[in-house]
């Protein structure tokens, strides 16, 4: 297989140098001036022989792997052969190869896009097709406002209610208080990092303390994960014992505060971008007017930003909402159906991942579950990230 | 100040202080806030390199074993098959009976066994006498690893002020240790396991070296598939697409893939690439292919601004000297934004390098004990291989998962380090 990959690439390479000398001793032999300089004869034979050499070879790997090896060899260097007859002919010095290899290489390039698109169908396909397997069984209403959840259930066949109980809501409630921790820590503390970096910060802080603050967003979720349940879940624990209630280990609040810390950068940066792009003239007029750095920044600076810092915590909830694990480490797995952070909450993330590690047939309800949970989290984050790029593009527009 | 002035009445001035208030306020929140992500940054490492660092070593207690003919080998035919499966933990611990004395007391006999790292020891004598069969009947010096409870007492992780039925260690074993110790029989070495081992039950045995070259194949794949396509479809978007509806979905189409949620595209390969296509699961090949989508769309948004910092001059200088449009993007563009290209490709690649969830979908959670070869074979990562070894009770884990995680930080640094110094290096300045 090896062998066959190996000469499609040494056909290519060989049509490359033939082709290129080719047109060079025509042009040399017949006096004629030559359109495209050589090497593009050269990249046309390439071009002509890889493309379905490979596209041959790739389609008999995946529909016939056990075709004899001679009969594999022979089919792949005919097509080989035979483009490069084509190409070798070609390879005449009026022949405008270079414009050829130009439309090729465009359409290649286009073809790169096009993988962009295919990717989002290819998510939607898949989950929307698992899903409505899904919805067949379990009906969207039950889904989407049944109160309990224990997918669990569906894998022992002999008991009663075998399909198991698929009301997601402790999930999102779950989901929701998280979230809501981690923007009740990121929002107000990466928004005034922002304004002071920007605003109150001299130059020379400004390049040591924004790196440092990115730091935080290079470090792996799976570290902040560790982290939660090292060190924070075990610190919220002390203080609850401290205070007198109970507080697991593992609970939306050690989650979410870690979820908070890891989000902070992305808040900063985004705000900042945005403080940044207020027009210098705007401050110089409140200061005109007399109005103190705090009056100009929160009147002024903030007001005007303000569409743009929202941009910025909507893509905060988003990447919240969508990020995996930390919940699956910190947060715990118990579904329940609470408002209290001091919990232990399970999210739509973390019951995709328990639903489908492991050892699984991928034709249960259960499996399903997963697919249908990660067609709501996939609408629910494209319609924030659709809706906040466009806040942000709005606002850039308008100061540009 | 003339009297006059409505700025120097007494409610004026006292207002001005008022105001003058609320901005020192603000600049002190501002400052509280940056301190409390450099805190929140310095807890995370020093708790992680606080557990951690003691990972690095390892203590190894060295005793003398009888490899008695009669237990190992009672054909005397040296078989390769029989010397393969021979009962060397009865050799093991008949020297460690011995070495203890503790005659036939059951409960003695099993403290002075669990000394050691029963598979450790077996191993390497094992290994010793298959290579050389002419070690039976013969006294054996081994070195092994202690077993992991011992090896975090000695370390002073493990608390003793607890009742000894509840503890790990017991007070003979403790005891012995302290003798051990004292005699040079245990000491403190490098724990070069932790970097040439593949994972193990045994903690004392696990190392990274599987889940760093699992990481390093699937990280192949992912660049070799994400680069080109990146790039070429942000040269494709920046140079070549009319500006239209279709182009603009397109674009709308990528932003938005670079912010959906990591765990949707294992879910994507999990459908498509391991139930659809049939791939096999655990695969660096399947990690790479879903990693790879997630990177695609974060190289062509740096490729897009680098592409976008080059000056026209540079492209019309070119076109006015013949080039074609192609040509000019090729031979004048590109070559000038590749500084900013290849520093975001890196730091795309960090981010892959890091990535847990995607992974776990597609089964890259399996127990892997071997050191994978190819992309096809089973391998883990080295952030799955964290987030199994974060999930495994025993206290050794925890200072292992945390030496795992300052290894990936290691990396991560050397990567983005990388970036940096490139950037410094090769960033034009218009």
């Amino acid at each position: 297989m090896i062998g066959l990959f190996v000469f499609a690439a040494l056909a290519v390479i060989g049509g490359f140098f033939l082709s290129r000398r080719a047109a060079l001793v025509r042009a040399s032999t017949s006096g004629v001036r030559m359109h495209s300089r050589a090497g593009y004869h050269g990249y046309l034979a390439g071009w002509l022989i890889g493309i379905p050499t490979f596209v041959v070879l790739s389609l008999l790997l995946t529909f016939a792997p056990d075709m004899s090896r001679l009969v594999a060899f022979a089919l792949v260097a005919a097509t080989a052969l035979g483009m490069f007859a084509i190409a070798y002919t070609l390879a005449r010095p009026d022949f405008r190869a270079r414009t050829h290899v130009e439309r090729i290489v465009q359409a290649a390039l286009g073809a790169c896009s096009v993988v962009a698109v295919l990717t989002t169908l290819g998510i939607i396909a898949s989950l929307l097709y698992e899903s409505i397997l899904f919805f067949a069984e379990v009906s969207p209403i039950e889904f989407l406002t049944g109160l309990q959840w224990s997918p669990q259930t569906a894998l022992r066949a002999d008991q009663q209610g075998q399909s198991g109980a698929f009301g997601a809501v402790p999930v999102f409630t779950g989901t929701f208080l998280v979230m809501a921790v981690a923007i009740v820590v990121a929002g107000p503390i990466g928004l005034m990092i922002a304004i002071y970096l920007s605003e109150y910060a001299n130059k020379r802080v400004r390049s040591i303390v924004k790196p440092v603050i990115e730091i935080l967003a290079g470090i792996p979720t799976v570290v902040y994960g560790f982290f939660g349940l090292l060190a924070v879940g075990p610190t919220i624990r002390a203080f609850g014992e401290s205070m007198g209630f109970e507080a697991p280990t593992q609970s939306a609040i050690a989650a979410g505060s870690v979820m908070g810390v890891m989000i902070i950068p992305l808040v900063s940066s985004l705000s900042d971008d945005v403080i940044n792009a207020v027009p210098q003239t705007m401050r110089d007029g409140s200061y005109a007017l007399g109005a103190t750095k705090f009056e100009t920044t929160s009147n002024v600076v903030f007001a005007a930003a303000l569409p743009g810092i929202m941009g910025a915590f909507v893509l905060a909830i988003s990447r919240a909402i969508g990020e995996t694990m930390i919940v699956v480490m910190a947060a715990g797995r118990a579904a329940n159906l609470t408002a209290n952070p001091f919990e232990a909450v399970t999210t739509v993330t973390v019951q995709i991942v328990a639903l489908l590690t492991g050892d699984q047939e991928f034709d249960s309800a259960k499996t399903r579950a997963a697919f249908a949970l990660g067609l709501v989290l996939f609408v629910i984050t494209l319609v924030l990230n659709v809706f906040a790029l466009n806040i942000v593009r709005k606002y850039r527009e308008k100061y540009e | 100040m003339s009297s006059g002035s409505p700025h120097t009445t007494a409610r004026a001035v006292a207002m001005l202080k008022k105001r003058r208030r609320a901005n020192s306020v603000f600049h002190a929140l501002g400052v509280a806030a940056i301190a409390f992500a450099i805190a929140a940054l310095v807890w995370l490492m020093s708790s992680i390199v606080g557990t951690g660092i003691s990972a690095f070593t390892q203590n190894v207690i060295t005793f003398e074993v009888v490899l008695d003919e009669e237990e190992l080998d009672p054909s005397g035919e040296r078989d390769p098959d029989a010397l393969r499966l021979a009962n060397y933990r009865a050799v093991v611990q008949d020297a460690l009976y011995e070495r203890f004395d503790v005659g036939d007391d059951r409960q003695r006999r099993q403290e002075a066994f669990g000394l050691v790292s029963t598979s450790g020891a077996t191993d390497i004598i094992r290994q010793q006498v298959f290579t050389d069969p002419s070690l039976v009947g013969t006294t054996m010096t081994v070195t092994a690893p202690v077993s992991d409870d011992l090896d975090q007492y000695l370390k002073g992780n493990l608390t003793t002020d607890i009742d000894e039925s509840l503890r790990r260690v017991s007070d003979n074993q403790i005891a012995w240790a302290q003798e051990l110790k004292a005699s040079g029989e245990i000491k403190s070495q490098f724990n070069w396991t932790l970097f040439t081992a593949p994972d193990s039950r045994d903690p004392e045995l696990a190392g990274v070296a599987g889940a760093i070259v699992g990481s390093l194949l699937t990280m192949l794949v992912t660049f070799v598939l994400a680069f080109p396509l990146g790039v070429g479809a942000a040269v494709y978007l920046e140079e070549y697409a009319p500006k239209n509806r279709m182009t603009d979905f397109v674009e709308i189409n990528i932003n938005n893939l670079a912010a959906v949620p990591s765990i949707v595209f294992g879910l994507l390969g999990l459908a498509v690439f391991l139930n659809f296509f049939g791939m096999p699961r655990s695969a660096p090949l399947v990690g790479g292919i879903v990693l790879a989508f997630m990177t695609f769309p974060t190289i062509m948004i740096a490729t897009r601004a680098a592409l976008k910092a080059v000056p026209s001059g540079i492209y019309d200088g070119a076109l006015s000297l013949g080039a074609s449009h192609t040509q000019a993007v090729f031979h004048h563009k590109l070559p000038n934004a590749a500084p900013g290209i290849l520093t975001g490709s890196i730091i795309g690649m960090a981010r892959a390098l890091g990535e847990t969830a995607p992974l776990l979908m597609i089964g890259m959670v399996a127990f892997v004990t071997e050191i994978p070869s190819s992309i096809t074979e089973p391998a883990s990562a080295l952030p799955v291989q964290i987030f199994l070894w974060s999930d495994s009770a025993e206290v050794a884990w925890e200072e292992r998962t945390s030496a795992a995680i300052l290894i990936l930080l290691a990396f991560m640094i050397v990567i983005n380090g990388a970036a940096i110094w490139l950037r410094s290096k090769l960033e034009k300045r218009w």
